[in-house]
């Protein structure tokens, strides 16, 4: 059953990317990227880490990607981009990605060939997470909590109307 | 309170601190109290610290502490500690007794000067760094103490560094100084690689144990005081002390008589168990201290600047303290160096009072009745200049006596000859700028900014403190004559000293003191009769013998001799490298690897296409090297 | 139960999917999409790893990217609207200023 949930939602991820690659809209972009996100989510379901999931599919497809969304209606390009006329240096970024998915399999391959260890009880993994964000990871939490206040100010700072214009 | 005497040093180093950062925010009144004050609390902690060891027994239960270890490296290591015994007792007393009154001399002196913060904070700076030099316990530190009054001397020589003679004579000290320093430093480095310690006991002690043979403890005292020479300004490094005399006069009181020239008398004191080890380096100290005390002397007979004459005197005498010191008599040097610190600032605080009333007028021919102006000024000089001359029952007879009797009954008996030929001559010239400038006609011309009453009090209460201590300071180093226990100084420094002076019989140093007197009165005599009596001669004798006279006016042409060997030729070699190796080879190399930089930059430049894709590309190509090299 | 290697097969595809759409794309708003693909491509192998690994180390750390990720996207997005103002354009390939 799981591998079954599993293949959908990889096929389905790695579907949206691709058909966002090809797609020359960008509002659709945006929306092939939410659903590609979303099946993440579910993987990361599979993973036996239901928070980092349900956050996830929260902040990523739900927040991160409206937001682009909203962006995508502020820039309100009717028509697409032409295409470009430099398509040497496309071959060339292709090429080197391939060679950057070998070298990364090998080097899974090399991490994970020490066998893979115990895993986690699946029930308490959201009650050790808690556990672990306020004991171990505590001063990062906070500081984490500071930096999405810049973020904020930053944004409004950057993009925000000021007097003069 | 004699438990704190290692904040001695500290208290006017750090007034020199906010002196220097704040200063020019202080009103000119605080500026002053506070300089004033900071050496002030050092004097009266050098009192308590005095009185303890004192009390315990002269030099015989020093005071000390390490304030930090400094240098560790291997098997050597020098710290911060610092020495208080009976020798260090009598030169921070001098620093700081000393140094106070022409701190108080000075606010007076100074009050017109702009740059009034800057000149107290350099005051103070100096009075850390002398108090450095005194209180250090090894040998390391005090040439940290040695090289920073070096720097204050430049700085307060070149304190008018606007006038151009002020900023060349600062150079020339320092440059002089460095020779000398260079020499100090291959000896430091020297004792250090045979002795393995850096402390003067152990430095002391080191010929005695055998750590040190005769001969390099022979090299190492004669490197030593080769730097002395250039600090206390004897043959042949003195020639930066009469140019010195361009900065402030307190400055040259202070630093130029009394305290840092006589640093390098301290120095061989403090080192007088390696002198003593080596006949040879004693004598050259003697020998060169007795031939500097006559030759300085003959150049002082015929300067008519107020401040050479006693800048001459002043090389004359510190002369003195190396005889004393060469002979073996080192509590003589010491006690003629506490007398000359009393006497000789007196005489450069009083002419500088002259000077300043005057209006910046230093030359003796043009002065003249000043007596009747300026009445304590003069009253106070002329005491001044009968302790520096000897003259009995003041305090430079009783020290000089000192030193001629130690090298009397050490059996040096051309030293001796040498000794009382000079004191002819100081006598002689004291008594000359007396006359000229004190008494007879007044030759003033009214210049601008000068005053025809005395001194406010600031100026003449240091003066008559110090005209007292000149005049009675000598009874605290009566001859053995006067009984075992009335040479003071004597037994109280005589933990401090590895053996003892010798001492002749009573009726000799009787005999002694008569000559002594007898020089003194002759020298004192022919100056009455050449300038007061008939004033006409000293010209007709300049007539007679016009080679001499214009060897002396010319000061025997070692400026001009330097200059000619040394400067001249040093500075056409340093252009001719200039021409040929820095315009040629440096400058080329440097115009060549510029030239190539562009190039390269040019071609480079290719590369900065200024599009995002491309750098990102060269990202990517840089993540895939990195981690095939991880993988691989 | 899924061996963790398939899960770290599929971040690798998707983050080199992430790098060519990259390069791409020619606008930056869609160039930053590809980024935050690396960015999630790179979340599910830290998650694959920590299961393989046993340890929920590497979740907490999913959780940190992710509240990063948001604040980084925030401003991404803002600096990218003031380009748009300033140049009324978000193509990548207009952008040269830094040309040497």
């Amino acid at each position: 059953m799981a591998l079954v949930i599993f293949a959908v939602l990889s096929v389905a991820c790695v579907g949206a990317v691709t058909a966002m690659i090809l797609s020359q809209n960008q509002a659709r972009n945006a929306l092939f990227l939410v659903l590609a996100f979303s099946s993440l989510g579910g993987i990361f379901g599979l993973l036996d880490a239901p928070f980092a999931a349900a956050v996830q599919v929260l902040v990523y497809a739900g927040a991160i990607m409206v937001l682009f969304l909203f962006a995508v209606m502020m820039f309100n390009l009717r028509r697409p981009l032409p295409p470009e006329g430099k398509r040497l240096r496309t071959y060339l970024a292709a090429a080197l990605a391939l060679v950057l998915l070998a070298e990364l399999v090998l080097a899974g391959r090399r991490v994970l060939a020490g066998g893979a260890a115990e895993a986690y009880p699946s029930g308490s993994a959201i009650a050790d997470l808690g556990r672990l964000l306020f004991t171990d990871y505590l001063y990062a939490f906070e500081i984490t909590s500071l930096l999405i206040v810049a973020a904020l100010v930053g944004a409004l700072a950057l993009a925000g109307k000021t007097g003069g214009e | 309170m004699a438990r704190y005497f290692w904040l001695i040093p500290l208290v006017p180093g750090a007034s020199a601190f906010v002196l220097l950062l704040f200063g020019r925010r202080f009103s000119r009144r605080w500026v002053a109290w506070q300089a004033s004050a900071a050496v002030f609390l050092s004097f009266a902690l050098t009192v308590a610290a005095l009185a303890k060891i004192s009390a315990a027994g002269g030099g015989a239960a020093p005071l000390s502490k390490v304030l930090l270890s400094w240098i560790v490296s291997g098997a050597f290591s020098a710290s911060v500690a610092l020495t208080f015994d009976g020798l260090a007792a009598v030169m921070a007393a001098v620093v700081t007794g000393v140094g106070f009154l022409i701190h108080v001399y000075s606010a007076a002196y100074m009050a017109e000067d702009r740059a009034y913060s800057r000149y107290f904070a350099f005051l103070n700076l100096f009075t850390f760094f002398m108090l450095v030099l005194v209180l250090a316990s090894d040998i390391v530190l005090m040439f940290v103490g040695w090289e920073g009054v070096g720097l204050c001397s430049y700085l307060l020589i070149g304190f008018w560094f606007d006038r151009p003679a002020a900023a060349a004579a600062g150079l020339k000290a320092f440059l002089v100084n460095r020779i000398g320093d260079a020499a100090f430093m291959v000896g430091v480095l020297f004792l250090l690689a045979n002795v393995g310690s850096s402390s003067f006991a152990a430095i002391n002690a080191a010929p005695g144990s055998g750590l040190l043979g005769p001969g390099p403890a022979t090299l190492a005292a004669i490197l030593l005081f080769v730097g002395a020479t250039g600090k206390s300004a004897q043959i042949p490094l003195y020639v930066w002390l009469p140019d010195a005399m361009e900065g402030p006069t307190p400055v040259s009181a202070l630093i130029h008589a009394a305290t840092m020239v006589t640093a390098g008398v301290y120095m061989v004191c403090r080192l007088n168990g390696l002198f003593t080890a080596s006949p040879a380096a004693s004598s050259v100290v003697a020998w060169v201290g007795a031939v500097t005390a006559v030759y300085a002397a003959t150049m002082a007979l015929v300067q008519h600047d107020l401040k050479r004459v006693l800048a001459y005197s002043t090389i004359s005498q510190i002369g003195y303290m190396f005889i004393g010191c060469g002979v073996g008599a080192y509590a003589a040097g010491m006690f003629h160096l506490l007398t000359h610190a009393f006497f000789k600032s007196l005489l450069f605080l009083a002419a500088g009072s002259v000077i300043h009333a005057l209006g910046g007028e230093q030359d003796m021919r043009r002065m003249g009745g000043l007596r009747k102006r300026l009445p304590v000024t003069s009253f106070v000089f002329l005491i001044g200049a009968l302790a520096v001359s000897g003259i009995p029952f003041l305090s430079g007879f009783f020290s000089k006596d000192a030193i001629l009797t130690g090298a009397y009954a050490g059996g040096r008996y051309a030293l001796y000859a040498l000794g009382l030929a000079a004191a002819v001559l100081t006598a002689f010239y004291m008594f000359r700028l007396v006359y000229v400038a004190f008494y007879g006609a007044e030759r003033t011309s009214p210049a601008p900014g000068a005053q025809s009453h005395e001194q406010p009090r600031a100026m003449t209460v240091p003066l008559i403190v110090l005209a007292v201590l000149s005049a009675v300071a000598g009874l605290i180093g009566l001859p053995a004559l006067f009984g075992e226990r009335a040479n003071v100084i004597g037994r109280f420094l005589e933990g401090s000293f590895a053996a003892a002076a010798p001492h002749p019989a009573p009726s000799t140093e009787i005999a002694l003191s008569l000559a002594a007197t007898a020089s003194a009165l002759l020298g004192l005599g022919l100056a009455f009769l050449l300038y007061r009596r008939s004033p006409g001669i000293p010209a007709r004798l300049a007539g007679r013998f016009p080679g001499i006279h214009r060897l002396l006016v010319r000061k025997y042409y070692v400026d001009e001799a330097y200059d000619a060997v040394i400067v001249r030729p040093l500075v056409r070699g340093a252009e001719a490298i200039y021409e040929r190796f820095d315009l040629k080879v440096v400058d080329g190399a440097l115009n060549g690897s510029a030239a190539a930089a562009t190039r390269a930059g040019r071609g480079l430049n290719a590369l900065q296409s200024g599009l995002v894709r491309d750098y990102a590309l060269a990202f990517l190509l840089g993540a895939i090297l990195f981690l095939g090299f991880l993988i691989l | 139960m899924i061996a963790p290697a398939a899960f770290f097969v599929l971040a690798v595809v998707l983050f080199v999917l992430g790098v060519i759409a990259f390069f791409v794309k020619k606008d930056l708003l869609t160039q930053f999409m590809a980024v935050e693909v690396m960015l999630n491509a790179g979340n599910l192998a830290l998650l694959a790893l920590a299961k393989a690994s046993g340890r929920p180390d590497g979740q907490a750390l999913v959780l940190f990217i992710i509240t990063v990720a948001a604040a980084e996207a925030v401003i991404g997005l803002a600096i990218i609207v003031l380009i748009f103002r300033q140049r009324k354009s978000i193509r990548t390939d207009d952008l040269e200023d830094l040309k040497g």
